[in-house]
């Protein structure tokens, strides 16, 4: 039986979308409750974030609280930067009580390039590691060998980057990750269908469902700034380019469009499994992308 | 070999500022070879010392300098019994291993660090030092090649790089190699990728518990550490 609604959905053969929701910097999580009631009847499920690019927020685990008590789908982010094996464990069983099904199991950026940066990086565990702990909750045991009094169950997921620039070794890891249990990938994001295709004729062998990475771009300086400040990311010269010919203080329209158009693709194309849309601040645009892109009402 | 850099002349002038007669301690093995407080730094940083306080400044002091062998051995300390009953406090170039043996064996003696131990490394030019070993107690560089992901990578992470690599750069430090990308590499070289399709459980963080000890095997047989 299925751990959770999107779980089910993975096992169909339904195009999947997925977005992501970064929490507020403070305690003030109007704008997040906003979006997430914008979204969450028009996505199949909603990411949150966790500490994002190893800037200090309101936490993954509360962000999914609200999405869970408002009736979405959360996809529960868990990097390992910041909790031991102890913590991580603790926050796992928190979210399997409270009806948080769906973890995606990701390493975590390096405190470095973020804005705590004096703080103690932690990788007790990596992302494979993390994996492989979940299948041990799961068995009603912890890390320490201890039995549990209530075992939790989870739908795994984790990521991979098609477009890293040195990509073998990134397949060894996507293999060890399938190997460890992920159900689903949510990519790095994709800027070169080449590059997707060309990964989806190697990951096709294994059972497990892709959602490309789409990246909504703000404006050309956006992109500029992510290929400079955010690890893995290569936004190709011919996006920037497009970028750049928006008007003035129509940048986002521009990437909308962009956005939009990389979707359809890839669904028309059935090039993977669906699409993860990582609007990096401008979760509002989301509805509009998915009207651009012919699919409104893809949750239904 | 142990790898240290001297700390500001302004903050050793504001450690040492309450005591009158200070000895500078400098160690004859990893500081002098790595250039951080071997005979030749204890030279410059008395004359340092002398002309920041012919400019004025906090207080009058009486330096007098020495360098032992090894500060981390008892046998070279004890050498020191005369000078440091002369001294009020010792400025130690020893790395952090150096300072505590001092402190150790004089509880009456306060003793300052001069230097920041930095890591354990090696020499990949003239002046330049890169760190090779964690001390982690449990090598792995069979497994890794011959280099070491806990060191080198930013993360330490055992099972491939993170997707934060570019141009085989690590996503830390554009300047620094990717541990994993340079893993690949040799494993690739020498046909033996399986060893990185492997699975790598977490780390045992008790391999040795801190603070570590070992006790060699000659002295267990002849009856304990004390033997």
């Amino acid at each position: 039986m299925p751990n959770s609604l999107f779980e089910e959905k993975l096992c169909s053969d339904k195009f999947l979308v997925t977005t992501e929701i970064g929490p507020p910097k403070g305690a003030d999580t109007s704008e997040m409750v906003h979006h997430i009631d914008l979204l969450k009847d028009v996505v199949d499920a909603i990411n949150v974030t966790d500490n994002q690019s190893s800037v200090m927020r309101y936490p993954s685990l509360g962000g999914c609280l609200f999405i869970k008590e408002r009736g979405g789908e959360p996809i529960f982010q868990m990097t390992c930067r910041d909790r031991n094996r102890l913590a991580l464990e603790a926050d796992l069983l928190l979210a399997h009580s409270r009806g948080i099904a769906n973890v995606l199991c990701l390493t975590g950026d390096c405190v470095d390039v973020g804005d705590h940066k004096e703080a103690k990086p932690v990788f007790d565990l990596d992302s494979i590691q993390l994996l492989e702990m979940i299948k041990t909750l799961e068995s009603g045991i912890d890390m320490g060998g201890n039995d549990l009094k209530g075992a939790p169950k989870f739908c795994m997921g984790a990521s991979v980057h098609p477009e890293a620039d040195f990509i073998e070794p990134q397949l060894i890891k996507f293999d060890k990750k399938v190997t460890a249990g992920a159900q689903f990938f949510q990519t790095q994001g994709i800027f070169d269908l080449g590059s997707l295709k060309r990964f989806m004729q190697y990951a096709s062998q294994f059972n497990v469902k892709i959602l490309a990475g789409i990246i909504v771009m703000a404006s050309a300086g956006m992109a500029r700034y992510m290929n400079n400040n955010v690890p893995g990311i290569i936004v190709p010269q011919a996006i920037m380019d497009e970028l750049a010919t928006a008007e003035k203080g129509k940048g986002l329209l521009k990437g909308v469009e962009i956005a939009a158009r990389f979707i359809k693709t890839i669904k028309e194309e059935n090039l993977c499994h669906g699409v993860h849309i990582m609007a990096v601040g401008n979760e509002g645009v989301v509805p509009d992308i998915l009207e651009a892109a012919d699919m409104v009402g893809v949750s239904t | 070999m142990i790898v240290a850099q001297e700390k500001p002349l302004d903050e050793i002038r504001r450690m040492m500022d309450r005591y009158e007669r200070v000895l500078l301690l400098g160690c004859g093995t990893c500081m002098t070879v790595c250039g951080a407080g071997g005979e030749r730094e204890v030279s410059y940083l008395h004359e340092a010392l002398r002309v920041a306080q012919a400019r004025g400044g906090n207080g009058t002091h009486t330096f007098s300098e020495y360098t032992v062998k090894r500060q981390c051995d008892p046998e070279f300390v004890e050498l020191l019994v005369d000078r440091v009953g002369d001294v009020d406090a010792v400025l130690s170039l020893g790395c952090g291993i150096g300072v505590q043996a001092i402190a150790e064996r004089f509880p009456d003696i306060p003793v300052l660090p001069g230097v920041n131990t930095s890591f354990m490394g090696m020499s990949k030019e003239q002046g330049v030092w890169d760190e090779r070993c964690a001390a982690c107690g449990d090598c792995r560089l069979e497994q890794t090649a011959g280099i070491c992901p806990i060191t080198r990578c930013t993360k330490g992470i055992l099972n491939g790089p993170c997707a934060g690599t570019k141009n085989g750069k690590c996503e830390a430090n554009k300047d620094m190699d990717c541990a994993w990308v340079l893993i690949y590499q040799r494993l690739e070289r020498q046909g033996q990728l399986e060893k990185m399709r492997r699975y790598y459980p977490p780390r045992n963080f008790r391999t040795i518990a801190r603070p570590k000890r070992i006790v060699s095997k000659a002295n267990i047989d002849a009856g304990g550490d004390d033997a």
